[in-house]
């Protein structure tokens, strides 16, 4: 079988399928370098503090495969579980703070909300005073939280996959999917055809053009997203800190870089060139929580692309071409479910059957109207 | 930097205006299906390349215009 990009959910599911099925008749398809997508881009951030019980359950499940991955696959991908911290600064946002709270205890998740204080413990850099523009008045605080090397994540999959014998195929396009009575018999790439009777879309950004090829249509719209990186300092921030009113979250890595995200561009497009109004709009709002980095110095800026969906879900499982799959809508939060979405579509793949985890994702909630409604937990904080 | 050509206040930066994106036909909320509505609701073409949208002059003359974006290289032109 096909599967079309190599960032962390085609090369998961490569994985998953040799080694939870055996099956290794599986060629990855990958335009350009493996994580050269999103995968290769992202901020890292893992958490499970969704506001859905199917977001909840679903992502909790990734971050306990995630905290023993590298053990599994005998690779160094720096899980670091720092606890996560998402601000408020009003009431409607401590309200779904609440809600988002009680959602996860249910589950089994461990979050809840703390004051000021208790935040100040947490990250004494913090302007929690009541002079801030945009006071603190609470957080929701999740400690399984943390960050993870992405790049590792993605190549120890590979690898590991690659030992098991699927090919991975790099500087390779999938250039047309060829369909007969509704049912996938191969795909033509830059490098030749395949034939084949299943092919998963893993393409993130570029996931519409490559659904068009098989005839079907997906509620996805392709926006950039831009991250920023400062130069190293002695560490002095654990937690991973969102702010969804200020539009900004703040992380530190093992080296000692501030890691800096935001929400996505205000407008769709496929380019990934950084803007200046992002640096602009980012700065001023990391020094109104933490007023004392006005000295530092921004190292990076770059951008990746991401497939957002209407509701801040993502769409998984069989589509109305039989042996056409999709794993797609994971928009600005996709990292941290890689390793469940692997598990879940190698199932779907190798049964014909959705598996319950992701029953609440597929293609057909649209057409059916019953959407999924992440967005009050996805659209900051990624 | 993006310019947008409003046909009113001539080229102005992007950050005044608010996108609107693709322009979509709505259908006949009487004789609609739930398919088309829905489709009408969340389907887009997501073009990569270039694409004819809808943005409003937030900052400006406060009008709606239209105007062509290439997707890939944000290059702008007036329809
Ligand atoms: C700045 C930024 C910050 C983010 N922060 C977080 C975060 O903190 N936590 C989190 O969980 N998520 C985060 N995300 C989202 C996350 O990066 C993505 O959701 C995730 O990486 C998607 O993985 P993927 O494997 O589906 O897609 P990608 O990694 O984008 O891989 C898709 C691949 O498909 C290839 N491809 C496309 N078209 C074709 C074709 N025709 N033929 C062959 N190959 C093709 C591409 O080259 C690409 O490598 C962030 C994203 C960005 C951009
Ligand atoms: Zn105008």
């Amino acid at each position: 079988m096909v599967i079309v990009g190599g960032g962390v959910h085609g090369l998961a599911t490569a994985y998953y399928l040799a080694r939870n099925h055996g099956i290794t008749n599986v060629a990855v398809l990958e335009k350009s370098y493996i994580g050269s997508g999103g995968s290769g881009r992202n901020t890292a951030i893992l958490r499970s503090n969704y506001l859905t019980p199917d977001g909840v359950r679903f992502y909790d499940r990734s971050l306990k495969l995630y905290e023993r991955l590298a053990a599994e696959l005998n690779y160094n991908v720096m899980f670091s579980r720092r606890g996560h911290l998402t601000l408020a600064h009003n009431d409607s946002s401590l309200r779904t703070m609440r809600w988002r709270a009680e959602v996860n205890k249910a589950s089994g998740v461990d979050s809840e909300v703390i004051g000021p204080a208790d935040i100040k413990k947490l990250v004494p850099f913090m302007d929690t005073s009541e002079r801030a523009r945009y006071p603190i008045l609470g957080a929701l605080y999740h400690p399984p939280g943390g960050i993870i090397r992405h790049d590792a994540v993605v190549w120890g999959y590979a690898r590991a996959a690659d030992a098991m014998g699927v090919h991975v195929h790099q500087d390779t396009e999938l250039t047309g999917i060829d369909v007969e009575q509704g049912r996938v018999t191969g795909v033509r790439t830059s490098r030749g055809s395949i034939a084949t009777r299943v092919v998963v879309n893993c393409t993130a950004g570029w996931s519409t053009l490559v659904a068009n090829l098989a005839g079907v249509r997906l509620p996805v719209q392709t926006f950039p997203l831009q991250a920023a990186v400062t130069e190293p300092v002695r560490p002095f921030l654990d937690t991973v800190v969102v702010s969804g009113t200020l539009h900004v979250y703040v992380s530190q890595t093992d080296r000692g870089e501030l890691v800096f995200g935001a929400s996505v561009d205000p407008f769709a497009s496929y380019s990934t060139r950084g803007t200046l109004e992002f640096v602009e709009g980012l700065a001023g709002h990391v020094l109104q929580l933490m007023p004392s980095l006005s000295t530092l110095r921004l190292l990076r800026q770059w951008a990746g692309l991401c497939d957002m969906t209407p509701d801040f879900a993502p769409i998984m499982g069989h589509t109305e071409v039989d042996g056409f799959l999709v794993d797609v809508g994971w928009g600005t939060y996709g990292f941290k479910a890689g390793p469940v979405a692997g598990e879940t579509m190698a199932e779907c793949v190798a049964t014909g059957r959705t598996p319950e985890l992701i029953s609440a994702f597929g293609l057909r909630r649209f057409a059916d109207g019953s959407l999924v409604g992440e967005k009050g937990a996805a659209a900051v904080g990624h | 930097m993006i310019l947008i050509p409003c046909p009113w206040c001539g080229s102005r930066d992007a950050g005044e205006f608010a996108y609107g994106g693709e322009p979509t036909p709505r259908p006949d909320p009487r004789t609609a299906t739930r398919e088309q509505w829905r489709g009408y609701l969340y389907l887009r073409n997501n073009v990569a390349g270039w694409t004819t949208e809808r943005w409003y002059h937030r900052m400006g003359c406060r009008r709606y215009l239209t105007v062509q974006r290439n997707t890939v290289t944000n290059e702008v032109r007036q329809p």
